[in-house]
């Protein structure tokens, strides 16, 4: 009956139970399309954890090469004060990324895109000396390192987005699911079974009146009966003494006094 | 829900916290950028020996929160081992955080902040 599980606070009335039912319907296709849009996105999800599982360790590969190139370096110029000249002339970024989005049902992912400025070069006095050869080939291999490195940014950024959006998305299936369907179900089952007491009621209270109404009739007509009987018996005293019957008021009014205008 | 375009539409930059070699030669690869004085700041941190944990800490801060030009942090592992608690809690999609290996310290999958929530999804 009503009183099991929660339900909403309404009046039940047959408008209300359209809404409740309307209500009803659109939390069942919210319902499908939110569970698709979650296995849609788990399923990226999932490629992308791949991915980044790859990619973590080809960045291992690649940092360690770019290790070595760099102990190129610092061989071929003879001590480390390379390193320290390296630190003090950088100015300007020239390895820049950008962020573009990609959509995902509806969730946009950025992600980053690197690029070059081209045109200032804090280094180009470094290695002048001698090594010069070796810092421009270091050079390309961190720069091919930190684009692989960019990559998986990108890819990390979408999984802590995905991974967000996801809880969210399956919060809100499984509230749909299992508090608002089953409330608004239980809702639509009080107005019912509230409805179908109002017209019990209604049917039990129209019966009462038609059966009072018959009794009412049966009275009457017992009295009318007798009334006539009565009429009848008296009749012979209403001939007056002409010998003329008086007449009964045909219409009934004997009690209402005439309205004169 | 996801990040607005506003949160990352300026961010162009990567920041490195590391070691000497791996900070020279990132920025070799032209990643280095010192903003206009008078308050010119540095993208990147070298941590040696000497360096305090409250120093990477507050370099840590300053790259994730305070500026927001940084699009990504990319932080030597075990560097990231001394401020553990502080990449492990770290969750924003915003910097993106990369832990890199170093040359003296081999990449270790084990201790990733991001392969072991991956992990931990898949309930490995």
């Amino acid at each position: 009956m009503s009183g099991a599980g929660a339900r909403e606070a309404v009046f039940p009335t047959r408008q209300v139970l359209g809404q409740m039912k309307s209500k009803l319907k659109g939390a069942q296709t919210g319902h499908d399309l939110l569970k698709r849009k979650s296995e849609a996105l788990t399923k990226r999800f999932r490629e992308i954890t791949r991915r980044i599982d790859e990619a973590k360790r080809k960045m291992g590969r690649v940092m360690q090469i770019a290790a070595f190139s760099l102990a190129e370096v610092t061989y071929a110029v003879g001590g480390g004060n390379i390193l320290y000249q390296i630190q003090e002339s950088a100015k300007q970024a020239r390895f820049r990324v950008r962020t573009k989005q990609e959509n995902v049902s509806g969730v946009f992912l950025p992600a980053f895109e690197s690029f070059t400025t081209e045109g200032n070069n804090d280094f180009g006095l470094t290695g002048l000396g001698k090594g010069g050869q070796q810092v421009q080939r270091c050079r390309e291999t961190y720069a091919r390192a930190v684009e692989t490195l960019v990559e998986l940014a990108s890819l990390q950024t979408a999984f802590v987005i995905l991974d967000e959006v996801i809880k969210v998305v399956n919060r809100r299936v499984n509230a749909i699911e299992h508090v608002i369907i089953p409330k608004t179900e239980n809702t639509i089952k009080y107005i019912n079974s509230e409805l179908d007491e109002l017209d019990r009621e209604e049917f039990y209270r129209l019966k009462k009146v038609s059966n009072k109404k018959e009794r009412d009739a049966a009275a009457a007509d017992v009295e009318r009966e007798a009334q006539k009987k009565k009429d009848d018996s008296s009749d012979e005293d209403n001939v007056d003494e002409e010998g003329r019957m008086q007449t009964k008021d045909l219409l009934g009014d004997q009690d209402n006094e005439d309205v004169i205008f | 829900m996801a990040a607005p375009p506003s949160a990352y539409k300026d961010r162009q930059f990567l920041a490195v916290i590391g070691d000497e070699d791996s900070v020279t030669g990132l920025l070799l690869a032209g990643v280095g950028h010192v903003t206009d004085p008078p308050d010119s700041q540095r993208n990147f941190l070298v941590v040696d020996q000497k360096t305090e944990n409250s120093t990477i800490e507050a370099a840590f801060d300053r790259f994730t929160q305070e500026r927001k030009d940084i699009a990504i942090v990319l932080i030597n592992q075990h560097i990231a081992d001394k401020i553990r608690h502080r990449v492990d809690t770290y969750t924003a999609a915003f910097p993106a955080l990369l832990e890199i290996p170093s040359k003296d310290h081999p990449y270790d999958p084990e201790k990733d902040s991001v392969l072991k929530r991956v992990r931990r999804l898949f309930g490995e």
